[in-house]
């Protein structure tokens, strides 16, 4: 015996057969000459056709091979011939049972629902199973689930109730039997075309949410960046305003692909947005240093505004490039600390005009309870540290 | 002896700038735009110090110490990088770089940033700084064998903190009344437990990154 037989599978071969190509499949699967297999479908179809029936479900049920040619007869008078087959097996097995009503509504929806199964490709045939066994419990997402199943109920309501009245009460079982059975066909033959409509809405909509975020940022990328860049050219004759530009530019485009953009509302988004505005207003580095972080209150958003004004003061007077600012949230109080390494000052000797420090930095802490202390040297740098009580 | 650097940045522009800037203050005895190329030239050149950016494709900075890290202990790495979010810097740290500056830094800065790190010390940017104060900050170490890996001393969180402040090594031994190198000590110290601490604000970063 070979040790491996090659598992041949038993297909249509529409290609070389008269009608559908069954008995050809059957003949070359089984070795039998062809001939003897018609033979024996034409006897079993005389002998109360039994034959044809056979041949009808064979045609539906076989596939053709893959890649295989197509049948040799032209598509009108293949689709032509089993509509004939099928509805002659139809009407003879009906004959035979004798519940035409019953049994031809039924036996068409399996057809039609055979039919569509039979076209369809593989990857449909798997999103079909899958979707049929969740679409009775489709969940609130798909909008689509729920209108079928919303309009499938009604329907099939509407359908009782006309029965019902129409009818007379016996002839309700076998009515009733029968409107199921075709709203089954019908939801058999209309169902695999909904799943495809569906699978395409839901490609369009990612697609069409990716463009738009691609739009976005292109658009973002115009506004700032280019312009940006268009002024960096500009300015090129000045390294401190072409540096406060890079420098700007360079927060908004972090703020976008890292999401830090403050909101607003906590001490560590409203330091970061003063140091931003300062930056912005002054043409120095502000490098912010939050540890922890608060909602804002009216004493934090003064420690704040006092923070601010220490920067404004350390971009004026300092003659600094940059300047740090660090705050921790303690327990029972914050600390906000701004320093720079510029010029430095006597704190003792602050001019009368400069009402910067005392009014808006000393006495605006002071009021809401805070403190502030100012050290500063001559030629190393000054730092304002406030502290406030939470 | 001027201290011997190896570049790596995948970005020719950076590295011109950064050789142009540092000049005579270091030799740079080579460089490379892939972690693949500077494993090779690495171990070749056997520089004091590598300027490792934490950005590149095919793994990265990280890639390269993995690759190399221990089994060079004559060499020391210092991460650089444009993200300023100090989480990305931690998986380097942990990985056995010996600091973390911004590509934003100064010239002047950054070579006594090398200088520093080729003395064996370490060296901290403000942001992480504040990094290991936040993750530092209260009581939910894990349970670990070590717990003194786990905790700051409170001067370690002072030196810590005037870091964070944007003070300098000279600033801080002035503020606290000890000398430059205790102050390297303390934080050679804090380096060391951000390596080694089973603190799950780290951990959580390695377990994130697959560490």
């Amino acid at each position: 015996m070979p040790s491996s037989l090659p598992v041949t599978r038993l297909v249509r071969r529409p290609d070389r057969g008269w009608l559908g190509g069954v008995a050809a499949g059957i003949a070359e699967h089984t070795g039998l000459p062809v001939r003897r297999v018609r033979v024996l479908f034409a006897a079993l179809t005389m002998a109360g056709g039994l034959g044809l029936a056979l041949y009808a479900t064979y045609w539906i049920v076989l596939p053709a091979p893959e890649g295989a040619r197509r049948a040799r007869m032209p598509r009108a008078l293949e689709v032509g011939l089993f509509v004939v087959v099928v509805a002659g097996a139809a009407a003879i097995l009906s004959t035979r049972f004798g519940f035409a009503g019953l049994f031809l509504p039924t036996l068409l929806s399996c057809l039609g629902g055979a039919v569509i199964w039979r076209q369809a490709t593989v990857p449909d045939r798997e999103l079909m199973l899958r979707r049929s066994r969740t679409s009775l419990g489709a969940p609130a997402s798909d909008r689509m689930g729920r209108a079928r199943l919303v309009l499938g109920t009604v329907l099939v309501l509407a359908g009782a109730a006309i029965v019902l009245r129409r009818a007379d009460v016996s002839a309700v079982g076998d009515g009733l039997l029968a409107m199921v059975v075709t709203i089954v066909g019908l939801v058999l033959v209309t169902g695999p075309w909904w799943i495809k409509l569906m699978g395409q809405l839901g490609a369009e909509r990612s697609e069409r949410i990716r463009s738009q975020e691609r739009a976005d940022i292109a658009a973002h990328l115009h506004d700032s960046v280019l312009q940006t860049l268009a002024l960096i050219q500009r300015n090129a004759e000045s390294p401190r305003e072409v540096a406060r530009l890079a420098r700007g530019q360079e927060r908004e485009l972090r703020g976008l692909l890292y999401g830090t953009r403050p909101t607003g509302g906590t001490l560590a988004d409203e330091l970061r947005r003063a140091a931003a505005e300062v930056e912005d207003a002054y043409a120095i580095q502000v490098d912010v240093v939050v540890v922890g972080d608060v909602p804002l209150d009216d004493a934090l958003a003064a420690a704040c505004a006092a923070a601010r004004e220490a920067m404004v003061n350390a971009a004026r007077h300092s003659g600094a490039a940059a300047a740090s600012v660090y705050a921790e949230v303690e327990d029972d109080a914050i600390s906000v600390f701004v320093k720079d390494r510029g010029v430095g000052f006597d704190p003792d000797q602050i001019a009368g005009d400069r009402q910067g420090v005392r009014g808006s930095i000393v006495a605006r802490v002071e009021r809401h309870g805070g403190e502030v202390t100012i050290r500063s040297t001559k030629g190393t740098g000054t730092e304002v540290a406030i502290r406030m009580k939470r | 002896m001027t201290t011997t650097v190896f570049l790596v940045d995948d970005h020719a522009m950076f590295r011109a700038g950064v050789r142009a800037e540092l000049g005579d203050r270091v030799d740079v005895v080579g460089e490379a735009a892939s972690p693949a190329e500077a494993v090779g030239g690495i171990r070749r050149t056997k520089p004091q110090v590598v300027l490792l950016d934490v950005h590149m494709p095919e793994g990265g900075g990280l890639a390269v110490l993995r690759t190399i890290g221990s089994s060079m202990p004559e060499t020391r790495f210092l991460a650089l990088s444009v993200s300023d979010a100090a989480e990305d810097v931690i998986a380097l740290i942990r990985a056995g770089a010996r600091g973390y500056v911004t590509k934003t830094i100064s010239a002047q800065d950054l070579a006594a940033a090398i200088d520093r790190i080729a003395d064996g010390d370490a060296v901290f940017s403000p942001r992480l700084a504040g990094f290991v104060l936040d993750a530092f900050r209260d009581g939910h170490a894990a349970p670990s064998a070590e717990a003194e890996l786990d905790q700051l001393t409170p001067r370690e969180v002072e030196v810590m903190r005037l870091l964070a402040r944007g003070y300098a090594y000279k600033e801080i031994a002035a503020e606290l009344f000890i000398s430059i190198k205790t102050v390297e000590t303390h934080t050679s110290n804090v380096l060391r437990k951000l390596q080694l601490s089973s603190r799950h604000q780290l951990t959580r970063w390695a377990a994130d990154r697959n560490l």
